[in-house]
């Protein structure tokens, strides 16, 4: 079977996980990346490849951040940027998730940037496109259920190879709530497709995916045991719901087991960089010395979010 | 036909270029290169004109005005401009002449780094078939050449080539 995101001349066409991507398209989309990161330096912080391209923001789930961060790669490409905030509206009246999709289409969109708390939304739009005769029209997965948030995982790779040059040789460690985690599942899948040796998840077992082995990982609960060594430490946010359940003790004991301090941060490798997709939870996952330190690259993540989601959009855009 | 039979040197080209600058451009003149041909003779320029001429180069795969129709070519490169362009005196290099629509993208893209007091524009080969109303300021030569051929410059270890290929 095709790839759905791929087009009939193996052009990506929609991005909606790094999962089976082929590892040129992934490097493309990176290398593409490179030279946007230095448009925020210009006088105008603007290139015109989207100039009079629609591009909407259909988030069914809440997210100022990812939303902000779309928003400003569609601008800086010269887009024009409708942001709609579904779950408030439209759903609620009852319209279902195509006849929403059709509505915006008839208002001449040419990319949707999707986020749904269910996990396939985006695949399950990307279909519909491509069955009713509309594969001019983009979709970007900005993060489904469970499931992919892949601009985020490129983000990620981004962020990792530039501070390491590449990924020949790399330990990579994933720490924290995997279970629940599309940013960790997105950046597993990239990382091994680029052929990173050894890939590492730590946590509780709790918050691990049964058979997370799998997914090409090594699984270690001890989390001294799986930072010594690692060259890029990757920390996922702890989501507050899932305190309430029976998942985990409290917030205390997890910082005590699972949070990156200095003292177990030490264990890494010497240069080892700090990685986290935020909203941080401060003194949960992460203490302040760590985040604020100066192998911390928290907020390069975000500048070059910005970077990875305008090569997606001209990429996809461009597609036949 | 032979393809190469034709062609000037490239490297005597480039000296014929260089002499016809000489003199005429500002002493502080900025050369910028527009990737990749155009780059390769912005770089040998400065030792062969004389004055304090900083070095910078453009890509214009975001200004392109093909890209609905060709989508995004990989290998884009990092635009770097290392000098003011606000009030600068900007000689854009290029290898090949034709359509005058990267001129036109490159023209555009500087703009959005500042207001240059000048812009001139140096080719190596001018070929002719202009789509738009650019013309050059120095030339190292011009030839007739069919319009499904494309004039391709090359470069190995530092010496310059040029060579005819068919339009892919």
């Amino acid at each position: 079977m095709r790839n759905p995101q791929l087009n009939a001349h193996g052009e990506l066409t929609h991005l909606l996980t790094l999962e089976g991507l082929p590892p040129a398209v992934i490097c493309s989309i990176l290398d593409t990346a490179e030279p946007f990161v230095s448009i925020a330096e210009r006088e105008v912080k603007k290139v015109p490849l989207l100039r009079g391209k629609a591009v909407f923001n259909l988030f069914f789930e809440n997210s100022t951040r990812t939303r902000t961060t779309f928003e400003i790669a569609a601008k800086r490409l010269s887009a024009d940027v409708i942001n709609l905030n579904i779950g408030a509206s439209s759903t609620s009246k009852g319209e279902t998730l195509l006849d929403t999709v059709d509505n915006l289409v008839a208002m001449d969109a040419d990319i949707f940037v999707v986020r749904h708390s269910q996990s396939g939304a985006p695949h399950l739009i990307a279909e519909h496109l491509l069955a009713t005769g509309r594969s001019h029209v983009h979709v970007v997965n900005a993060g489904d259920g469970r499931h992919a948030h892949p601009t985020q995982g490129l983000l990620d790779l981004y962020t990792i190879r530039h501070y390491k040059k590449s990924f020949e040789g790399l330990t990579v460690a994933i720490v924290g709530d995997v279970l629940h985690s599309r940013v960790a599942r997105s950046l597993i899948h990239g990382l091994t497709t680029l052929g990173t040796p050894e890939v590492r998840v730590i946590g509780p077992e709790t918050l691990m995916p049964t058979k997370a082995e799998a997914l090409g990982v090594r699984v270690f609960h001890d989390m001294r045991e799986g930072l010594r060594g690692c060259d890029a430490v990757v920390m996922l946010r702890l989501q507050n719901e899932r305190m309430n359940g029976t998942l985990l003790p409290s917030a205390g004991e997890f910082f005590k087991n699972y949070g990156l301090t200095q003292d177990k941060l030490a264990l890494a490798k010497p240069d080892a960089i700090v990685m986290h997709p935020g909203p941080m939870n401060r003194g949960v996952e992460i203490d302040s010395p760590v985040a604020d330190g100066e192998r911390s690259v928290i907020l390069p993540q975000v500048t070059f979010g910005i970077a990875v989601r305008m090569a997606v959009m001209s990429i996809i855009a461009g597609a036949r | 036909m032979p393809a190469n039979a034709s062609l000037p040197d490239a490297e005597a080209t480039l000296r014929t270029l260089a002499e016809r600058m000489r003199g005429a451009v500002a002493h502080d003149a900025a050369f910028v290169g527009i990737y990749s041909g155009g780059a390769w003779v912005a770089e040998r320029l400065p030792a062969l004109v004389p004055g304090q001429h900083p070095v910078g180069f453009i890509d214009v795969s975001f200004y392109r005005d093909d890209y609905s129709r060709t989508g995004l070519k990989g290998g884009s490169k990092r635009t770097s401009l290392p000098f003011d362009v606000n009030g600068a005196n900007i000689v854009l290099v290029d290898d090949v002449l034709y359509t005058g629509r990267s001129v036109r993208a490159a023209i555009n893209e500087l703009f959005d780094f500042g207001r240059p007091a000048r812009i001139e524009l140096a080719v190596l080969v001018d070929r002719g078939g202009r789509e738009l109303p650019i013309e050059h300021t120095y030339c190292g030569a011009r030839l007739a050449v069919a319009r499904e051929l494309s004039i391709v410059l090359s470069r190995d270890e530092g010496l310059l080539t040029l060579a005819v290929e068919q339009m892919s």
